[in-house]
């Protein structure tokens, strides 16, 4: 789960990172109050979306005047922002941040993930902040420092003297304060249960403070239920109504460009017919994992999610039953055919759990399904479905 | 004898007495692996389905000596039960739980490094040697006996590559499922090894996914060290980049970890690829003609 850079600085702030003041805005009137509380001469006036980039594509800028924070904040509302990280649709803009000024020494990267090979959260940090960091470590890897984290010692000064000295600070009172910001960011990705702590840039200022200009914080969805306080920053405007209705269901669902709808059991089936889907020639409307535990109630959901797409042309259902049993699948085939009405060509391949129990209950059916023997049977007919209703 | 799993493995089930516990230590049992109890504390001393429950994993090696365990213990309270089996120097733990915190896990590795215990998982389906021993939640009667080994991070596409051989009467030697999850106790290289050295292996499948580095780095440890052929997919090649594809491991985060790059790898390595998941067992039996 993502939260917003106004969130995430919060929480930040609890554990010890300094970051400048600021105010959220839901509109200019909003945005143009807050600089008045904020007070100075010096604003900045950043888009609240979940994605990076906000700065290249016109959603973060600088006010010297009332005038200019009034000008930026109605440009900024309401516009859609296109960066590398939203996709081609870009995202609307309902939420603005209107941050103080600072003067800026230097800008640095930092950020902590997961060392998947080693299973160790891993700092990772360079002199060079402010820029997308993928560039960095392609174009300059030597300015890039990892420093692992053995999870039985923790964060220990051994760890903060590597980033600090990595990035080339020198001066005490400077280190004392990035060992600090170091420490902090680590604590509550643990405490916080994050998969990604990014803060780019965090910057040195010309007083000597050590300050989070931007923040960015991802949690693991796994570990929410320990914190309520984290799923109450859910923003439901950034999130795709459907993705959130199928996880209510127990359903993983994605929803992508194509025109064939798939339901499959197991991420990693799913994923794999999406693939020869695309193998085929053909392209997929959705990734849709039913789990191992779906009711014929859920596979029914599945069908509703489905079809609530305007662009699907057919259906695939790719069913392996291991836990998951093919009766309980094809019973939900059937009964969303009853209530839906499914007028699309739908293409059923079972097999594993219960098998000739699931298509018995398919063939007593009146519905018209296409069946298939294997997944590359089932992978060709459903392209060729899809081609078919294309031209009607 | 295949690899991890056989005739001596005594298993037990953490988790035993709830619903998921209970028919898979089952199924486990009819398939004709030597389950010997379960554990749920609190529960102790009780006998369910014929067999005893107690309330620790250490009381019940001793009584019962089990040099298996396979975890069924809901998300928040799995971590803590692979820990008691590292505590309880249980040789083998056998993790199926998915939605284990990221965090937790990271704990659990660190306590892995030097203990007794391989924990395969989580987030996985199991192992299974055909004929001889099953833990998990796989489909026993797909498979077959024979001389082909089969790892994956993935569980039903697990089920569809070993579906392909047996249609073509090419039995398994072992199948392990690694899990999905970022953080997983054994990886891809740690079961090449196995079968490189397992006479009854000839030949490995491995199926991979999008995200992380583990099958290139195996890609690389194949080339260095293996002797036998090795046949792999790659799940997600049509998947966009930052979305999560159901697996907490399966996402594209940076750029070499794609299944475009990792299939790339592989093949640069001399492993066999399969472009389509289809095609799993029509590669085997090439490679071992």
């Amino acid at each position: 789960m993502n939260v917003h850079e106004y969130q995430a600085k919060e929480l930040m702030r609890e554990f010890g990172i300094a970051t400048l003041r600021g105010k959220v805005a839901k509109s200019v009137e909003d945005a143009t109050a807050a600089a008045k509380e904020l007070g100075g001469d010096v604003w900045v006036v950043k888009a609240q979306i979940h994605a990076g980039g906000r700065g290249k594509a016109g959603g973060v800028k600088l006010a010297k005047s009332m005038e200019e924070v009034k000008a930026h904040a109605e440009d900024i509302l309401g516009k859609t922002l296109v960066t590398h990280q939203t996709g081609p649709e870009g995202k609307k803009v309902l939420t603005l941040f209107v941050e103080e000024g600072c003067e800026i020494e230097h800008e640095y990267y930092v950020g902590l993930v997961l060392d998947r090979a080693t299973g160790k959260v891993t700092f990772i940090a360079s002199s060079e902040g402010g820029v997308e960091i993928e560039k960095v470590a392609e174009e300059t890897p030597e300015k890039i420092i990892k420093v692992k984290i053995d999870p039985s010692a923790g964060f220990t000064p051994m760890v903060a003297r590597k980033l600090a000295y990595g990035i080339g600070l020198k001066d005490k009172d400077q280190i004392k304060k990035a060992s600090q910001f170091f420490a902090g960011l680590y604590e509550l990705y643990m405490k916080k249960d994050c998969t990604i702590a990014e803060v780019n840039p965090m910057v040195l200022t010309k007083q000597g403070d050590v300050i989070a200009l931007d923040g960015k914080l991802n949690f693991d969805d796994n570990a929410l239920f320990r914190h309520p306080e984290i799923e109450e920053l859910r923003d439901p405007t950034e999130e795709s109504e459907k993705e959130m209705d199928a996880s209510k269901h127990g359903l993983s669902y994605i929803e992508l460009d194509g025109n064939i709808g798939c339901l499959v059991n197991g991420a990693g089936l799913a994923m794999g017919t999406m693939d020869i889907i695309k193998l085929y020639g053909g392209d997929p409307a959705n990734f849709l994992d039913v789990g191992g535990s779906a009711t014929k109630e859920t596979v029914q959901k599945a069908f509703t999610i489905i079809l609530s797409d305007p662009n699907v042309k057919a259906i695939l259902v790719n069913i392996f039953g291991g836990i998951m049993k093919c009766d309980i699948i094809a019973e939900g085939v059937v009964g969303a055919a009853k209530e839906l009405g499914i007028n699309v060509p739908l293409v059923v391949r079972l097999e594993g759990t219960n098998v000739n129990l699931g298509k018995k209950i398919l063939s007593e059916s009146d519905l018209s399904i296409i069946a298939a023997d294997d997944l590359a049977d089932a992978a060709k007919k459903v392209v060729q479905a899809a081609g078919a209703g294309q031209g009607e | 004898m295949a690899i991890l799993v056989g005739r001596d493995t005594k298993l037990i089930t953490v988790g035993y007495t709830g619903k998921q516990g209970t028919f898979h230590s089952l199924q486990s049992r009819d398939y004709g692996t030597n389950f010997v109890g379960g554990v749920t504390p609190g529960k102790g001393g009780m006998v369910h389905e014929g067999f005893p429950v107690f309330n620790t994993v250490s009381e019940a090696m001793a009584k019962t000596e089990a040099n298996a365990a396979m975890i069924f213990v809901p998300p928040p309270f799995a971590a803590d039960s692979i820990l008691e089996c590292i505590d309880a120097e249980m040789p083998l733990v056998i993790a199926i739980t998915e939605g284990i915190p990221i965090t937790d896990m990271i704990k659990v590795k660190g306590a892995l490094r030097g203990s007794k215990t391989r924990l395969i998982g989580p987030n996985c389906p199991g192992i299974i040697t055909p004929g001889e021993c099953k833990i998990g939640i796989m489909p026993g009667h797909i498979h077959m006996p024979g001389k082909v080994g089969v790892i994956s991070r993935s569980g039903t596409l697990t089920y569809e590559a070993v579906f392909q051989l047996t249609q073509r009467e090419i039995g398994q030697s072992t199948c392990v499922g690694i899990g999905g999850d970022p953080v997983n106790g054994t990886n891809f290289i740690d079961m090449l090894e196995l079968f490189e050295e397992d006479p009854d292996t000839e030949a490995v499948i491995m199926i991979g996914e999008i995200g992380g580095s583990a099958e290139t780095d195996a890609a690389r440890w194949i080339k260095k060290n293996m002797n036998k052929p090795v046949v792999s997919f790659i799940a997600g090649a049509s998947a966009p980049a930052g979305k999560r594809m159901g697996h907490a491991g399966a996402i594209i985060s940076g750029g070499d970890d794609t299944a475009e790059a990792k299939f790339k790898v592989l093949e640069e390595c001399g492993v066999t690829i399969a472009r389509s998941p289809a095609e799993l067992g029509q590669k085997i039996e090439e490679v071992l003609k």
